[in-house]
Formats: C-alpha cells, structure tokens, sequence
C-alpha cells in the first residue's frame, strides 16, 4: 500500500483510487500524514514552527490529485503538504524536508512551505500567499504549444482571493485560452481573520466567470462531489477553458503550530470540525457495506506504520553539510563568485 | 531617574499609542493588526482605544494596502502600514519605489507621502527563504525613501514617533527577534531624529558600524575582544537613510580602523555603500582595508544549521575585527 517514489512511480503514480475506497485511503494518508508533522514538532524534531497542517482539507487534495496525469503540474501554498501526498510524493523525503535533512526533497533547505519535486510535476510550493498562482498561466502557455492537454492547477486559500495577481492571472489564463485550474481551497480563514471580514462577495467562483472562465464552488464534506466537479472542470480546461473551482472546508487546527485559534469561539470550531471528509467517507464506506469497519481499522493501522516510519526516516536523515551552503543558488557550472571571508582568508593565508 | 525597562514590541506601541492620541491623522491597517493585536503584539488594545476606523484589519493584499497607505499620505493623514514580512512589502514595490518615493519630486515639491510601512526581516527560527530576508538595500537604492532601522526599544519608540511627525515616506524596518528584546525606554514625549547616529559602547581601536539585530553582536563581540584588551567602538547609525556619516567619518579618525556588520547579503548591501562612503571620505584616516562581515550571497536555507552559518555570529563579528586589526601596523608592531 506505501507508495515511495521510485522512478517508476515518478513516471506514473499508481493510482486505483476512482473508487471511494481509494479515496479515502488517499484521505487517511494525508490525515495521518499531517498528525505526524504535528508529532515531529512537538518531538522537537521539525526545524522550525512554521506548519500549517492541511487538517480537514483532505477532500480537495485527494479529489484533485486522483484526477492529475502524467505531463500535469501543479503550484501550491503554504498549506501544500496534502496535495503534493495526494499527488504521489514520498511521505519519507517529505517528514525529512520538515526536518530540514539533506534527504529531504529540497535538500532540507526549502522546508515544510516549500516541498517540491519537479519531477511530480510541482512547480513549487509557497510562502508567498498568491505567489504560486501565476507560474500555472505560464505552464499552461508551455503546454498549449506542446499540445498534449496537460493542464497546469494552482492551488491557494481563500486568503488570496483578495491579491490582486489572481485576477491578473485568470484574466490571462482566459484571454488565450489555457489549460489551466485555479483551485481556491475555502477553510474560512486566513490566518486569524475570517473570510467575511476579508471580502463582501463570497461566491467566490462568480470572479472567475465574470472574467470568462468556468467556475463552481463545491462542498468539500463529500470527496466524491469535489472529484466530480473538478472532473468536468479538468476536461474542460484540457481543451483550453480554464476554469476555478472553489472547496469549502474548515481549517480543524490552528494558523500554524503555535496558534491555538483564541479568535475562534468553541462553537464555531465545533462546527466546523464536524465537516470532517475522511470521516464522512469512511461511514460512507461502512453504511453502503463497501467496506467492513474492520477492513478500514486495519487499513488505518497499516498507513499509521507508514506514517510512524516516515518520522523514522526523518529523524535518522543527516543534516545537509556546511559544504552545501552554496550549492543550488546558481545552476552549476556557474560557480558563485567567491565569498568574501574566503577571499580575504585566502590572502591572509599567504603572507 | 532611571528609565522603566519594556519590550521592543511596546515601545513600538506606545509610540503609534501617543502619536494617535496627539494627532487623529494617525491611523494604522495591517493583517490582523486590530482584533488579534498583530502577529508580533505590537498593536495589542489599539482596536479598543482608537476604534476600527483607525485601527482596521486589512485582506492579504499588499499591494493594495501599500498603494492605499500612499494614497491616504497624499491625501493629507498619516497612516502607518503594517507588513507581516518585509519579504511580503516585495508586492507593494510598484507603490514603494514608482509611487511614493518620487511624488514629492514629480510635483515639484507640492506633493508630500507621510507614509510610514512598519515590517520586519531577518533570519532565525527555520522560516525559510521567503520570510527572512533582510532587505533594507532595495530601499536604501530608492531617492526618496527614508530608511529606519531601529535596535534598541528606545530608538524604536522614538523613531516611529519621528517617523509620523516628518512628511517623507518612511521604511520602518523591525527585526523578528528584537520584539521581545527589553531596556529602557522614557516614558512620554522622547523622539529621535532621523540621521542622528548613536555610539553603543566608546573604543578606540576599531569602529564597528552595525545596525538592528546585528548591534548586540558587534557589542557581544565587543566584550569578548575586552578581555584580550581589544577596545571596539560600535556605532549604530540607526537610520541608514539619512545616514550619520559625521558620526561614522569621526570615529573611523580616530580608531583609523572600520569593519560593516550587516545581516544582509554581501553583494551590494549597504555595508558596501558605508565602506566607499569611508574610503572615499577617510581613506588616508585609515590604517587597514575597511572590513566587511555579511550574510553570504545565498537565500537563506531552512535547516537550522545552515540558516545559522548563512548570517553573521558573533564568532564572525569577532573574526572581521581581528581581520581589520591584523593588517596593518598595529598588529605588525604587536607581532
Ligand atoms: C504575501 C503574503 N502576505 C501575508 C502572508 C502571511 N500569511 C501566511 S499564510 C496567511 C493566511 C493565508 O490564508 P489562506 O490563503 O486562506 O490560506 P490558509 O492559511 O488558510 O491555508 C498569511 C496572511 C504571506 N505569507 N504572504
Ligand atoms: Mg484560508
């Protein structure tokens, strides 16, 4: 059932989830995945506390990333750990960037907000809020000239509904006519400021038509009802109409690891807390007799041992040696010009 | 009578507390600045003081909320725009560097921006690449900008009270980890003027000129050389535009030795344009090459390791005094 990138799974990450057995498993990985981060800070073994855990949005993550295809990319925010699980990555490489080790996707030096893996296809993850979105438009001019339908989607939170490169952005992706979907994932918050106190017009998807590209909003409570949206979303987009898809959701946790939420009153987390996609899925699961309760315990056992195993892995992983300091700011072969100490170093040494 | 000591972060707030008591043009708009009292605490029971329409949250927006803060400058108030990050003020640059920097200019003199952007930099605490960045060199680059960079609660009081006082556009530049930073600060009216440095600790074998977070470690480094009889100067210009160069050109006669300590990247930082300001002003002052400690030309990495090695410590500090005095005939003559 793990699923580690080997170059084969680079190539094409297996994937039998159209069923909503596969979904949810999908879900539960990402679930559990994110309680491991969560884990590794309070063991003190993240390098940092700047997580934001993508709790409760399960449902856009799997239902997106079950529909992506090889040749397919995709950016992400600052809460991306989901979606780029979703879309295949390793957990173990992943939980080692969070532990800022050289074994980790970025080499333990991009860190949980910016784990990528070109190779999956993501063009990068975020701290910037909006700073992903554009760089789908210029995926999908490059695959529009290379003609094969591969649709570029950025994914961002309701917080960049309100920067203005969105709509700079959408505009573009309409006017030529792109295969492109921009993803707003709706948690109701941006860090402590709730959506209603950020906007006026919050039937968000009406931006995108006003601007010419399809655009829904979906409840992200049901994986199935996000993946059938996005489903005709996404074959719309390959024939060059973009399109925006807006999932609501509720964020369960705080901002980051050190928010505990004090502007949220106990009911309103009650609430949201209770549209709980893995949760619905798995009685969805149970009630149709798909699945034996027992059948989902087990399963659940046997991703809480992958997920233990990628703490395992992380906390083993080196860290990146002091000689990598300069590797990776120039492509190579363009050597940075020599640093200033070494220089000055370097003539000491020779008197 | 000796000062009470408080915090950076409320030295910061009583100045914007003052100043929007003494002048209802003051206003201030951030990200969660109002109900939760800000990311850093700064504005903590501004909302309850002042109401929403001084105190008001704004959407992620940076862009607009600086052009609007511009905006609200030309037309006669005196906002104040907070900016988590100053790597996040990278959107608001069309409004910083086309738009404010220049109106007074391109209206002959009519026009004015008293707009002040709070934000803070710099590296610590595995936030990676995009939110430590130190970047008051973009600013400084800009005729027409002011550029403040306080490192003591004291300065960062009287400063900011400075800063809504004056009728240029001001980059108030904070540091992540001086918020919580204590000493003391007068209470009431206490206003430093913009372009008046101030000498941290008197020496007279070495000037080090540092500024923000970097103003302990040169005074760490100072202490530490103490011991072996090494007496530093350090000099904290506070502002970086306009800059004390009376203060530094002083110093730098009379010690004949200078060393830069900036968090920054090497490659064209400040640090640089201080040291041909020196050399050009002072060179035969000087009894060895000004000395430059820097962050090193890469973006900052997120392990904790690395993230450490790419800025100055104060082993650095320490290292770029050493070299400054070693070449030369003082340390020729000690040999
Ligand atoms: C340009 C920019 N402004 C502000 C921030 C600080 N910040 C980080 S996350 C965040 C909230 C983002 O909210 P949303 O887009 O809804 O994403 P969520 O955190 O809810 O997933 C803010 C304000 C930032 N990282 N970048
Ligand atoms: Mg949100």
């Amino acid at each position: 059932m793990t699923r580690h990138a080997t170059d084969a799974a680079v190539a094409e990450p297996p994937r039998s989830n159209s069923d909503l057995f596969g979904l949810y498993r999908d879900m539960r990985r990402v679930r559990t995945f994110e309680e491991r981060v969560g884990e590794l800070f309070v063991r003190g073994q993240s390098a940092g506390s700047m997580l934001h855990l993508s709790i409760g949005e399960e449902s856009a993550a799997v239902g997106l990333g079950s529909l992506m295809r090889k040749g397919d990319t995709f950016t992400t925010h600052h809460r991306g750990h989901g979606i780029f699980l979703a879309r295949g990555a390793d957990p173990n490489r992943m939980m080692a960037e969070i532990a800022g080790k050289e074994t980790g996707y970025c080499s333990g030096k991009g860190g949980s907000m910016h784990i990528a893996d070109m190779g999956l296809g993501h063009l990068g993850a975020n701290a910037i809020v909006g700073g992903g979105i554009p760089a789908v438009v210029g995926a999908g001019l490059a695959s529009k000239r290379a003609g094969e339908g591969d649709v570029s989607i950025a994914f961002f939170g309701d917080g960049a509904m309100q920067q203005g490169i969105l709509y700079e952005s959408m505009n573009m992706a309409a006017l030529w006519d792109l295969p492109v979907l921009f993803v707003c994932i709706n948690n109701q918050y941006g860090m402590g400021t709730r959506i209603e106190q950020a906007t006026k017009g919050r039937a968000l998807h009406l931006r995108a038509q006003a601007l010419g590209l399809n655009g829904e909003t979906v409840d992200g409570l049901d994986v199935r009802d996000v993946r059938a949206t996005a489903q005709a979303l996404l074959d719309d987009a390959r024939l060059g109409h973009p399109g925006f898809l807006a999932v609501e959701c509720y964020r369960f946790f705080g901002h980051a690891r050190m928010d505990k939420s004090p502007y949220r009153a106990e009911q309103d987390e009650t609430e949201g807390r209770a549209k709980d996609p893995v949760r619905f899925a798995r009685d969805a699961l149970i009630g149709d007799g798909t699945a034996p309760e027992d059948t989902l315990d087990s399963l659940d056992k046997e991703i809480e041992a992958e997920m233990d195993g990628a703490i395992d892995f992380a906390i083993a992983a080196k860290q990146p040696p002091l000689s990598s300091m300069f590797r990776d700011v120039y492509a190579v072969g363009e050597a940075e010009p020599e640093p200033v100490r070494t220089r000055i170093d370097r003539i000491l040494a020779k008197d | 009578m000796a000062d009470r000591e408080i915090m950076y972060r409320e030295a910061l707030r009583e100045a914007i507390d003052e100043e929007m008591g003494a002048n209802p043009e003051v206003f201030i708009i951030g990200e969660g600045i109002a109900e939760r009292g800000g990311s850093y605490k700064v504005t903590e029971g501004l909302l309850a003081k002042y109401g929403p329409k001084r105190v008001r949250d704004t959407p992620i927006a940076e862009a607009g909320m600086i052009g609007v803060g511009v905006g609200a400058a030309i037309a006669g108030t005196r906002p104040i725009v907070e900016i988590l990050y100053v790597d996040f003020a990278m959107l608001g640059m069309d409004m910083i560097v086309n738009q404010a920097a220049k109106f007074r200019l391109m209206t002959g003199g009519e026009g004015r921006v008293p707009f002040v952007m709070r934000t803070q930099g710099g590296a610590g605490g595995g936030v990676a690449a995009q939110h430590s960045q130190s970047l008051e060199a973009l600013f400084y680059h800009i005729p027409g900008l002011r550029v403040v960079m306080p490192s003591t609660p004291a300065d960062a009081k009287g400063l900011l009270k400075h800063a809504l006082r004056q009728s240029d556009p001001v980059m108030f530049l904070e540091h992540k980890h001086l918020y919580m930073t204590k000493g003391p600060v007068p209470e009431g009216e206490h206003v430093v003027a913009f372009g008046k440095g101030a000498i941290r600790r008197q020496g007279k074998d070495v000037t080090v000129i540092a500024w923000s977070n970097m103003v302990q470690r040169a005074l760490d480094a100072a202490e530490d050389l103490a011991a072996e009889g090494i007496d530093v100067e350090v000099i904290d210009p506070r502002t970086l535009v306009p800059l004390d160069e009376d203060m530094i050109l002083a110093s730098v006669a009379k010690t004949r030795r200078a060393v830069i300590v900036q968090e920054a990247p090497r490659r064209g930082g400040v640090a640089s344009d201080i040291a041909s300001i020196i050399q050009d002003k002072a060179f035969f002052e000087l009894d060895a090459p000004v000395t430059i400690v820097a962050g090193l030309n890469v973006p900052i990495p997120f392990n904790l390791t690395l993230e450490a090695a790419s800025v100055p410590q104060k082993d650095d500090v320490v290292g770029g005094i050493r070299r400054a005095l070693h070449i030369g005939p003082l340390a020729a003559a000690a040999e």
